[in-house]
């Protein structure tokens, strides 16, 4: 049982991690992920790092609709920025890797800005829609700018070399993934500590009254496309580096739906809901694959419907039932642990 | 010049079709405030009910299409009931959001129920193409255009003459002056999913029989979306007007610039249009107040 947390100095009362016992389960969570690849087979790798990259970019669509309240349903195309934009800088101009990855971010984040230029006219549903509209141009402009992109066969990259390791198998890239996707989830962390931060929040409340108390809107929404699309032209750039090919199937807005339903089913507003709702989404079609490798052949033909369909109702019926999504059954199966033997 | 005139009518008649399914986008945001992403899914759920009726249970089309907007007109409330209901006054995000998730389910069953493979919808109007002074107009697409002028014709006489129209109109106005006036408000939610509906499986029997039916016809209902913002979310005339311009824009750019410009030209247009205009070209300004 948990009782009182006691705080002494302002230092204390400013950590991330505030209890001895989260510090310590936090490391046997950094434990088991640095044992993991030593312990996983090359499928379990594959996972994690898909579910990695997943989790920087929906931490980063987080930013922008689950903390600032713009909704956007062109993320995936940001995305692309990203990995195209790292596959061209690596392949014409022969760029080293540590540039690449956070040039394609910075790319991706001129054209975020680009993109939230009108949003602080057009409000609510209607900017949504314009995000869907820059999806599908952005969409059409990787399937028709021929000598950039390659148009629909795609572009491939030479693998990432960091002090002269090639980062070529799944083993390597790991490490990578990993470090990147840390490095953005405690800055993503911290970043809700601060004025910006604070104000994004606000915005998302309230954005007239947020005005009222002298938060600059236009910089305000700006910043949050900026910082959301440079999450994930990091994302895509990793993709990118992955799987060694950038397409533009890998970047559609099924796939902006997707990065969008896992902060949903995840909970919006939290790091840790994008965290839970990247892992879960991911997990959750592997699953049914596997059920249905169990029943045989014969089902196969439905998997791919069946995926979608169990997508469809995880979405609906985290937001009739649980709307603040996995983070709050966490938070709540966390209390009951806390306070046992008493109840809530 | 005289292929523009043709491309003209051809698009000016899938634009009509357009103002159909935008119609019923702008039916349900005007009452429930849902941009309904299932839209799409919801109009090729009617035309696999009316495929299913004519060519596997081989019933006759004109019965084929009654027993086809029953079931829509139930499907409507059935979905507004069990999904939208629960969901209304909540955050913008949760309702887009659940028409996504719906749209997602739709699409995953239909695959399920009738496969992915593409069918061909049974001829229901006169084979003979419409030929205005050697202008050749497809006859699917000319009829197709008649009927969805007619359905939106029938609609606004509902919403202008009849009790029940004009209660639905006051429940998008003022829910709360609506309620006092002895309307019931929820019912006319449903009575709007449900008029959505029957427009949407119309819309599906028509895009069927001008294009093939198979269970990614509800993609089309992606770009009347940005149909319905051009012409302002809540503004049924709006649709209309907008419908008729992207068909138009559409046929043109198809026909002059290259077929892969087609699909996107009506997003660079809602843009531009955005930009100038934040709430469509017919649509209602918001007020915000403090």
């Amino acid at each position: 049982m948990l009782i009182g947390n006691y705080k002494e100095n302002y230092k204390s009362d400013e950590a991330i991690f505030r209890t001895m016992r989260s510090r310590i389960w936090f490391g046997f969570l950094l434990l088991l992920i640095i044992s993991f690849p030593f312990v996983g087979n090359d499928y379990h790798i594959y996972m994690a790092c898909i579910i990695g990259i997943n989790i920087i970019a929906a931490t980063g669509i987080n930013i922008l609709t689950g903390y600032t309240g713009l909704i956007s349903l062109g993320h995936a195309a940001f995305m692309g920025i990203g990995a195209y934009s790292v596959a061209w800088l690596s392949n014409n101009l022969g760029l080293p890797f540590v540039l690449c990855l956070p040039l394609g971010g910075l790319i991706a984040a001129s054209i975020g800005i680009l993109v939230g230029i009108p949003s602080l006219r057009i409000k609510g549903l209607y900017l949504a829609i314009a995000t869907l509209a820059a999806q599908f141009i952005l969409g059409f402009i990787f399937n028709e700018w021929d000598s950039v992109t390659g148009g629909g066969r795609g572009t491939s990259l030479s693998p990432a070399e960091i002090f002269g390791i090639k980062l070529d198998t799944e083993f390597e890239l790991y490490w990578l993934i990993l470090v990147v996707m840390i490095l953005s989830l405690f800055f993503a962390r911290n970043l809700f500590r601060t004025r910006i931060g604070r104000a994004f929040i606000a915005v998302r409340d309230r954005d007239i009254s947020a005005e009222v108390m002298g938060i600059n809107l236009l910089w305000t929404k700006l910043s949050a496309f900026a910082l959301s699309s440079f999450y994930a032209g990091l994302a895509g750039g990793l993709m990118a580096y992955f799987f060694k090919v950038v397409t533009p199937d890998q970047y559609t807005f099924a796939v902006s739906i997707f990065i969008l339903a896992a902060i949903v089913v995840g909970g919006m507003g939290t790091i840790l809901g994008g965290i839970l709702g990247a892992i879960f989404m991911t997990l959750i079609p592997e699953l049914l694959g596997e059920i249905s490798a169990a029943f045989g052949p014969s089902t196969l033909a439905f998997l791919s419907p069946a995926r979608e369909v169990m997508f469809g109702l995880l979405i609906v019926g985290f937001l009739i039932f649980e709307p603040r999504g996995l983070a709050e059954i966490w938070r709540r199966t966390k209390r009951v642990y806390e306070i046992w033997p008493f109840k809530t | 010049m005289e292929f523009l005139l043709e491309v003209s009518l051809v698009g000016l008649a899938i634009g009509g079709v357009y103002a159909l399914i935008a119609v019923g986008y702008a039916l349900v945001y005007r009452t429930t405030r849902v941009v309904n992403f299932a839209h799409g899914n919801m109009m090729m759920f009617g035309a696999y009910f009316f495929f299913s009726f004519t060519t596997l249970l081989d019933l006759h089309w004109s019965v084929s299409i009654i027993l086809t907007l029953i079931c829509a007109a139930v499907f409507g409330a059935g979905i507004e009931r069990i999904l939208i209901r629960p969901l209304l006054g909540r955050p913008a995000i949760s309702v887009v959001m659940v028409s996504v998730g719906l749209a997602a389910i739709l699409h995953g069953a239909a695959q399920m129920i009738w496969s992915a493979e593409d069918f061909f919808m049974p001829q229901i109007f006169p084979d003979k193409p419409i030929i205005i002074e050697d202008m050749y107009i497809p006859s699917n697409t000319a009829y197709g255009f008649l009927v969805a002028i007619g359905a939106i014709g029938i609609l606004v006489i509902i919403f202008r003459f009849t009790r029940s129209g004009i209660a639905m109109r006051a429940a998008a106005t003022d829910q709360i002056a609506a309620t006092s006036m002895g309307i019931n408000v929820p019912a006319m939610f449903s009575l709007t999913w449900i008029y959505a509906a029957l427009t949407a499986s119309l819309a599906g029997i028509v895009v069927g029989s001008i294009t093939t039916l198979n269970p990614s016809m509800g993609l089309i209902g992606l770009s009347v979306l940005a149909v319905v913002i051009l012409g302002g979310l809540d503004s049924i005339f709006g649709a209309v007007i907008a419908g008729l311009i992207v068909g138009w824009i559409e046929a043109v750019t198809g026909f002059y610039i290259g077929a892969a410009f087609k699909d996107v030209v009506p997003f660079i247009v809602l843009l531009a249009i955005l930009i100038v205009r934040p709430h469509g070209l017919f649509g209602t300004p918001e007020i915000e107040r403090l």
